[in-house]
């Protein structure tokens, strides 16, 4: 249970910000970073603790967002039901894709390439398919009771977003400390070597894209809950890839906090940004686009990575648990 | 439908588009070939040379295949600048880190274009832009047939250069073996740096031919990319021959299906097409073992 402790803490601090600040500026920055940090979760099993760099988490973002959407709105399914079958349609993209791009052995620039395109795939679909309202977008209703997932005031959806984040770093955690979790570290370092020791390569990385991909459409399914609109380049679009894979690169890669820390400083440096242009298009993300090239040349483990050189090495948690019983 | 009268115009403006595709998977191929890296940026960098071809005309005039004289040589000292002051440095040896650091300058690139010039569409008005050359039944317009030959031109040029002057012979000595490159003599980054550079200005002339067709705006590269991915990936990684035959087919592929599907699902059959091409056959039809 110790392991678990510091998720606990820090959920149970951000947890009393609603009680600080009625702010809806405030909340809605909050909510959003934690939509981000939810997302970049997906990402960071896969591509931080795997080494698999995914660049179209939004295929998994979109199908979560657009299955929740239309079950409301075209078959008056309810929202948190569609919750559930969004998160279980975005694990299905991913066992598709999964399946098909491991099976044929693709690796590095090639995996990222083909997430890439089979994002793209999706997103004209979308633009395109009656069901989603093609270019007019789906609208959800409005209908302010919680049995439909929406709310008057920006709290409970804080509050949700935080518990699904939490969710995300339980299950993270529970990873990282399992056998599992070992073999996925293994392809990630050396996956020839980890092959010859017997890992089943397909299987490890497999279920690392089914969890990945679950954890990115439960974030789907919220953004639509929280915006309720959808088109295809907001559902779809490259924005969500990047910043899905930004916030734990940022943040720290294939570390349990990286994208929560890589979140916030990402959205913090996005609404700074757009304070001081005036929100002038496209600044704050040129910025993101070079505090990624700066990450990457000079912090390679992200700030999680900075923050831990300064501890002195003798308050350092172990980075890889020496024991592990189970 | 089936009539040559149909299917000979769709067939040549095919690969007159192919031909254009081709030039930027050229670049794209050859950095890949030397440098094995997937060059993300490569569609932003042609956005920026379309913008600099656009405003060599706008503001002096400047005939884009004229242009092409000082914007290509431009764009291979930019090429040159990114890849040995920023990429290289950056990357630290790493696919993945390279895979980012190009994901990022692409994300720089593209955004400073949009904070620049807004999200505005321009084009120019060449006065022989609508020109037509009658070939059988098929019209074909002049822009289109000039960057057809320029292709083909450019594509042998980079050949010669490749297999016989002594910068082409050190480039495909540190794509087949870079340690021992760097051990005969040859300075490695200099020669990674010249690649990117090479790959950058051949996408610098795609933009010179392409402007007088088509349009600029901050996105505008983007359709080309995955495009050229695709071509790369069919044609294999690295091969200048590959990039050839892969975009004039790609160009012909797409000329049909958009006439078949109309215009959106022929961009499908593209990606299918590439995904297909990815998982079957990722070494590509003309490539080696990957």
């Amino acid at each position: 249970m110790k392991t678990y402790l510091p998720i606990f803490v820090v959920v149970a601090v951000l947890a009393l910000v609603p009680f600080v600040t009625a702010s809806n500026v405030v909340l809605n920055f909050l909510v959003v970073t934690l939509l981000i940090a939810l997302a970049g979760q997906g990402w960071n099993l896969l591509g931080g603790y795997g080494g698999q760099y995914s660049f179209g988490h939004a295929a998994f973002f979109g199908t979560g967002a657009y299955v929740t959407a239309i079950l409301q709105v075209q078959y008056g399914i309810n929202a948190w039901f569609g919750l559930l079958i969004g998160i279980a349609a975005g694990a299905l993209v991913g066992i598709v894709i999964g399946a098909l791009s491991f099976r044929w052995g693709l690796r590095g620039s090639y995996f990222s390439l083909v997430t890439l395109a089979f994002a793209e795939v999706l997103r004209i679909v979308a633009s395109v398919a009656p069901i989603t309202g093609a270019g007019v977008g789906t609208l959800i209703k409005l209908d302010l009771r919680p049995e439909a997932f929406q709310f008057q005031s920006r709290a409970p959806f804080y509050w949700i977003a935080l518990g699904l984040v939490g969710l995300s770093l339980i299950v993270v955690r529970g990873i990282e400390n399992s056998r599992f979790g070992a073999y996925l570290v293994a392809i990630r370092e050396n996956e020839d070597a980890a092959r010859a020791l017997g890992v089943d390569t397909f299987s490890v990385k497999l279920a690392a894209m089914i969890v990945s991909a679950a954890i990115t459409a439960a974030a789907g399914c919220f953004y639509a809950q929280y915006f309720l609109f959808l088109d295809a380049a907001i559902a779809y679009g490259t924005w969500i890839s990047i910043d899905a894979l930004l916030a734990p690169i940022v943040g720290g890669v294939g570390t349990l906090f990286g994208p929560l820390l890589g979140a916030l400083i990402i959205k913090m440096l996005g609404e700074s940004t757009k304070l001081v242009t005036g929100g002038a298009p496209g600044l704050d993300l040129a910025i993101y686009g070079l505090l990624l090239i700066a990450v990457v040349g000079l912090a390679p483990r992200g700030i999680a990575g900075l923050l831990s050189a300064l501890v002195p090495r003798r308050f350092r948690p172990p980075s890889v648990p020496e024991h592990h019983h189970g | 439908m089936l009539s040559p009268v149909i299917l000979v115009p769709a067939l040549l403006n095919g690969l007159m588009t192919g031909a254009i595709y081709a030039l930027i998977a050229l670049g794209l191929t050859l950095i890949y070939g030397v440098l094995h890296i997937i060059n993300f940026a490569h569609g932003t960098l042609l956005t920026a040379a379309m913008f600099a071809a656009f405003f060599a005309y706008a503001l002096v005039g400047l005939d884009p295949y004229l242009a092409v004289l000082i914007i290509a040589p431009l764009f291979f000292l930019i090429g040159y600048g990114l890849q040995r002051f920023i990429i290289g440095p950056t990357a630290h040896g790493e696919d993945r880190n390279y895979l980012l650091v190009t994901l990022g300058l692409a994300i720089i690139i593209e955004n400073l274009l949009l904070y620049v010039f807004r999200a505005d569409t321009r084009t120019i008005n060449l006065p022989y832009a609508f020109d037509v050359i009658e070939i059988g039944t098929a019209f074909l317009a002049v822009p289109r047939v000039i960057a057809f030959v320029a292709v083909l031109v450019v594509a042998s040029v980079l050949w010669i250069f490749m297999q016989w002057t002594d910068t082409g012979k050190a480039i495909r000595a540190v794509a087949k073996e870079k340690l021992g490159a760097e051990l005969a003599g040859i300075d490695v980054a200099h020669i990674h740096a010249v690649t990117f550079g090479l790959g950058t200005a051949c996408v610098a002339i795609a933009a010179c031919l392409l402007i007088p067709t088509y349009y600029v705006n901050p996105t505008a590269g983007d359709a080309f990319v995955l495009i050229a991915f695709t071509i790369v990936v069919l044609g294999g990684m690295g091969s200048i021959l590959g990039a050839l035959v892969g975009g004039l087919f790609v160009g012909v592929v797409e000329s049909f299906s958009s006439m078949f599907l109309g215009q959106s699902l022929g961009q499908i059959g593209i990606f299918v097409m590439f995904i297909v091409m990815l998982l079957v056959r990722p070494s590509g039809l003309f490539g080696e073992q990957a």
